[in-house]
This record gives structure tokens, sequence and C-alpha cells, in this order.
């Protein structure tokens, strides 16, 4: 392909001495506008935040909070059954979002606790969607035909799926031990499974979709009239151009797959007891809902979670858009 | 046009069938694959201090003993024919539509179906209507005044409220509407429409906007995208350069071209709530069949799980293909293809 004689023939050369014209790729003109978008930036560094902090739980409730499971129900009231002693819910300098109805375990580290298993199963069930959508999206997009004819009728059936109540009925139905192993590792496995299975097809569409629109550019057609293969053009031409898109509906599924997580253990098929999860933390605290404030923290971690998620992945979205400012 | 309908019926049949087998291997061919045999799906219904003999009766009374595809062989049949069922005690009829009997109070899901099908319609219906129109409406101003305050403000509400938990909106909001200030009625109440229309409404009114507010922002937002879009198109610039008013570009023109990706969601979203505003019933104890199925699945009781996801499907199906023919009313291109 290099012709040594034609880098002579290189057209900046007559610039020279005058003002360079620099070539940016998608992924520099990307970062250029994320860099001023100060509420995406937010929300992303409220992520890594998040991250940082899910990490070092263990090390953070020892300061303040103590171990998640620890129960204190000698400073439950003496008065009101169940209700922790003091205001809103027994906030103290050692207990700083307050305790507990019942058990009387700390709200902040179980808090902090419920994000390593929100982010965890959220992340990796996301993983999930993506491998199994980009496999079968670039298949229907790139073979089009009957091929693509078949996955697109299974991806709009999946869409069609009352998945919530699928998701319920497989946690359900699921035995305590299965694949050698039992216990939290196989619920946690279970659900990221669950959850990255279901929402697989929105990944699958978006990659059909940017796939049937590259397979037709022109260099596409020019490595495919060079003789290449059809894996290497799906390997070098194809996929370097779909992992902006996947890059950000990834951004994006996250919090749907938050929220998911949340609703199957509010409902009690999720995360067992005693695990922290912010789901499972809410229910506890329906039963007492004349007191909001047991139920603010849990829901004001889910809350600014996928909140930071939308924040980050719009900007993202926006940033990657070849038609935006 | 009579074929176009023909084929989008028998996809709708297809969609539904599929549907209910994947159910029914969930139930079957999971716990199978994990290692259950009939006799320990049948000791779920019988209680731990049942005998040998009796768990072999429940098994073959269930028709545990048959492959998975015979087994829902019987169930597709009964629900189309109707069958007879062997309830332990006696033989029973059960009529067509046959969803067959629950295995664990041996009562007839079908009516217990219908009895729970107007909650979750009403609240489906109802909240379809508050979030179509606030959805719509704010999507459209928003668009039309671009980086105005009221599209960031509404915007900004939008994305709060796509990521709020709707389990939690739905308990605060009771905890502050119902409880503290006792405008609403506590939860847990459902008076039929037919009973006291007033009543109903007021009863429901919390759900509602609960479940408005979710799906408001998410249409506000996909309007909005989708106006924003539409608006810049060359054919709205010829329809301006033609001289024709604002008010008819926008609605004719833009509108009319942005509703309907909404419109195909809509028919996806509203076929799903019947039967999956599990959170929400739950919430606000609203006997629906969201709950319906959710304590099917807690207690192991498949058909009772299995006839809510074919009435899902059903709708799913119905909604789907109302959808397609609403396009031919839209999309001025469906009615020439």
């Amino acid at each position: 392909m290099e012709d040594p004689s034609l880098s002579h023939a290189d057209p900046e050369a007559v610039l020279v001495g005058e003002k360079q014209i620099e070539g940016r790729s998608l992924s520099q003109i990307a970062w250029g506008k994320l860099r001023r978008d100060k509420v995406a930036l937010a929300g992303g560094a409220f992520i890594v935040f998040l991250i940082l902090v899910a990490i070092l739980a263990p090390l953070i409730v020892k300061i303040t909070g103590g171990p998640p499971n620890a129960y204190h129900e000698d400073l439950l009231s003496p008065y009101i059954p169940n209700i922790p002693a003091g205001d809103f819910g027994g906030m103290s300098w050692r207990h700083p979002m307050g305790l507990e109805t019942v058990s009387g375990r700390d709200i902040f580290s179980r808090v902090l606790y419920g994000a390593r298993i929100s982010l965890l199963i959220a992340i990796l069930a996301t993983m999930l969607s993506v491998a199994i959508g980009t496999t079968v999206g670039i298949i229907a997009g790139f073979f089009g035909g009957w091929v693509d004819a078949i996955l697109s009728r299974i991806m709009d059936m999946f869409l069609a799926f009352p998945l919530l109540v699928f998701a319920i009925a497989l946690s359900g139905v699921f035995p305590d031990k299965a694949f050698g192993f039992s216990g939290l590792p196989l619920r946690l496995g279970l659900l990221i499974f669950v959850i990255g299975f279901f929402n697989w097809p929105y990944i699958g569409r978006i990659v059909r979709g940017q796939t049937i629109s590259l397979r037709e550019r022109e260099y596409v057609e020019a490595a495919r009239s060079l003789g290449a293969r059809r894996p290497y053009i799906l390997f070098t031409e194809l996929l370097p151009n779909l992992l902006a898109p996947i890059l950000v509906y990834s951004t994006l599924i996250i919090p749907t797959n938050i929220l998911f997580e949340a609703a199957l253990s509010f409902l009690g098929v999720g995360i067992p007891p005693p695990t922290a999860s912010w789901g499972g933390m809410l229910a506890d605290a329906v039963t007492f809902y004349t007191v909001p404030h047991f139920m603010f923290w849990p829901g004001l971690a889910i809350f600014a979670t996928v909140l930071a998620f939308n924040l980050f992945g719009d900007g993202l979205r926006d940033a990657f858009d070849p038609r935006g400012r | 046009m009579i074929s176009y309908i023909i084929r989008r019926l028998i996809a709708a049949v297809g969609l539904v069938i599929v549907i209910t087998m994947i159910t029914f291997a969930i139930f079957y061919l999971m716990p199978r694959l994990a290692g259950a045999t009939p006799e320990t799906l049948a000791t779920r219904y019988v209680g731990r201090t049942a005998t040998g003999a009796t768990v072999e009766q429940t098994a073959q009374r269930l028709g545990f003993y048959d492959p998975v595809p015979v087994q829902y062989w019987h169930w597709l049949t009964g629900v189309v024919n109707g069958t007879e069922f062997d309830i332990g005690s006696g033989v029973e009829k059960c009529p067509r539509p046959c969803l067959g009997y629950s295995f664990r109070n041996k009562d007839p899901v079908t009516p217990e179906i219908m009895r729970r099908l107007p909650v979750s319609f009403s609240l489906a219906v109802g909240a379809a209507v508050l979030w179509l129109t606030f959805g719509v409406a704010t999507g459209v101003l928003s668009a039309l005044r671009r980086g105005s305050f009221f599209d960031r403000a509404a915007m900004t509400v939008a994305l709060a409220g796509v990521s709020m938990p709707i389990f939690w909106t739905g308990v605060m909001s009771l905890s502050l509407f119902s409880y503290k200030l006792g405008w609403t009625p506590p939860g847990g109440q459902y008076t039929k429409l037919s009973d006291n229309p007033l009543e109903w409404a007021h009863g429901l009114l919390l759900p509602w906007i609960t479940l408005a507010l979710l799906f408001s922002a998410q249409y506000a937002r996909l309007t909005r995208a989708g106006m924003l879009e539409t608006m810049g198109e060359d054919y709205i610039r010829t329809a301006r350069a033609k001289g024709l008013r604002e008010r008819r570009v926008v609605v004719k023109h833009g509108l009319r071209a942005a509703l309907t990706p909404i419109v195909t969601i809509f028919g996806l979203d509203f076929g799903l709530l019947i039967g999956s505003a599990v959170l929400t019933e739950t919430v606000f104890g609203l006997p629906g069949l969201g709950q319906l199925a959710i304590d099917g699945t807690k207690n192991n009781d498949l058909p009772q799980v299995l006839g809510v996801v074919l009435l899902i499907a059903v709708f799913v199906a119905i909604a789907n293909l109302v959808v397609d023919l609403l396009y031919a009313v839209i999309d001025p291109r469906v009615r020439t293809k």
C-alpha cells in the first residue's frame, strides 16, 4: 500500500510556515465537547466517586457507621416499638444517616455496601447485554437477508416480553443450589444473567442499525473491492466505528439495570437478606411508610446514582453526535 | 390492506404462542436442568409431611410425568377448547378459555384473572391519558422553545423523573399525600368504577400520577428529540416557505412525523403495563394482575403466572396491531404500500 515516492506529495507540505491543519479523530472531538459539558462531567465525577466509595466501603465504615449487619437494638426507642430513639431516625456522628427500623442496623454503612451490590450487578449485567447485543446486532446487520429477518424478529419479540414478570419468575423458580454454587454468589450470578439477558435487544437493535449504515459506506466498499475478507472488514472496518455508539448506550443501560436490580430486591426476589441492597432496604422501610426518613436514604442513593449515569450518558451521546454543535 | 391486516394478525398470534412457550420453559425446563424431578416439583404443593404415594399422585394429577411439550399442549388445548380437571376431590369442568387451576388452592384461574383485569385496566388507562397529555405537550413545547428556561426546567424535571425508582416515589407520595395531608385514601383500596366513579378516581389518583410521572418524563424526552429532528427537515422549510401558518406547520407537518415512533413505543408500553405494573400495584396495594403474577411466582403457582403472562402477551399483540393500523392514518407512506 505505502509507496515511498508518494510521501513527497504531502498536501500539507505547502502549508509549511503557515498554520498547520490538525486532523482530529472522532474521540478527540468528542472529548473536546465532553470537557465543556459541565453537567455531564459532574455526573461522571459522581460515578467515579461512587465506585471509589464502593471499593473502599470496608475501610470507610471503620471510621463511621460500623459493620453493615451489626444490630443496635439498644439504640431503639424504649417508647415506640421498632423505631430508633432520637430525631431523624437516630441520626448521630456514629450513625450519620440514622438507624434502620426493627434491627437498628446502620443505614450509612448499608447504603455503602448496597452500592457495591448495585454497581457490581448493573455493570456486569450491562457487559453481558453488550456482548450478546453487539454480536447479534453485527451478525444481523452485516449478513442481512434471512439472517437479519430472523434475528430482528427475535429482538422484536424480546422487546414485547413482560420483562419484570419474567425476571421475577426466573429468580423465583431457581433452586438454592445449582452449577456448584449456592447462596449469595449463585444469586448474584442469576441476577446478572436475568438482567443482562433480557436487556440485550436494545443494544442489538442499535448495533444492527449502525452496522447496516456503515456497511454501505465508501471505505467499506473500498476495502471489499481490494479483496478484504469478511472477518477483516468486520473487525478492522466496522467494529472500531461501532465502539462509540456501543459505549454511549452501555452508559445509558447501566442506570436501567440499577433500577431493575433495585426493583427485584424490593419485591423480595433479588438479593436475599441480610446482604445490604438498596431495593431490599426500601422494602424493609416501606412497612414504616408513615416515617419517611427510613426510605429516604436508600431511595436517594438509587436516585443519585441513576441520575449521574443518565447525565453522563446523555453528555457522552451529545459529544459523539456528529450533528451536535 | 386486508392482506396487511391478516399478516399482522398471524404475527400477533405467533408472538403470543412464543411468549407462553418461554414462560412454560422457565417454569418446567429450568428446574429440570437444575436437577429437579417430578416428585420434588410436586412436593411443593402437598406439604412436607406428605407420604411418597401422595406426592406421586399429585405429580400424576398435575401432569408432571409428561414431557414438557406434552404438558404445554394440554395447557394450550385447554385455553382454546376448555377441558376437564381432576382437582383431587373430583373432576371439574373448565369452560374455555380455561387457564387451569391454581396449584396451590385449586381455584380456577380464569375467573380470578377476570376479577383483577378491571383494576389493572383502570390503572393503565388513567395513567396513559395523563402521561400522553403531559409528556407529549411538554416535549413539543420544549422542542419549539429550545434552550429557553421552560425547556431547561422541563428537561431537568424529566431527567429526574426517569431516574427515580417508581416504588420510591410511590411510597414517598403515599406518605405525604395520604398519611400527612390526608388528601387521598391510604393504599390497599379499590372501588369499582360501576360502584362509585368518584371514589374510583379518587383512590386511583395517586397511582396514576406516580406512574404518569415516570412515563411523562420518558415521553417528554422522546417527543422533544423527535420534534427537534423533524423540525430541521427540508419539508418543514418547504411548508414554511409556501406560507403556511406556524401552527399548521408544527401540528400537521412536524408533530405528525415526530409522533410515529412515539405511537410504537406507546403500544408496547401500554400492553406491557396491563400486567406488569407490579411495582405500582405492590406499593399502593391494588389487587391487580401484576400482584397475581408475583404472588403466583413466589408460590411456584405456574397456572396463575401463565394466565397473566398470556393476557399480557395478548394485550401487547393487540396494542401492536392497533399501532400498525394507526400508522396507516399517521404516516401516508404506509397506506400506499
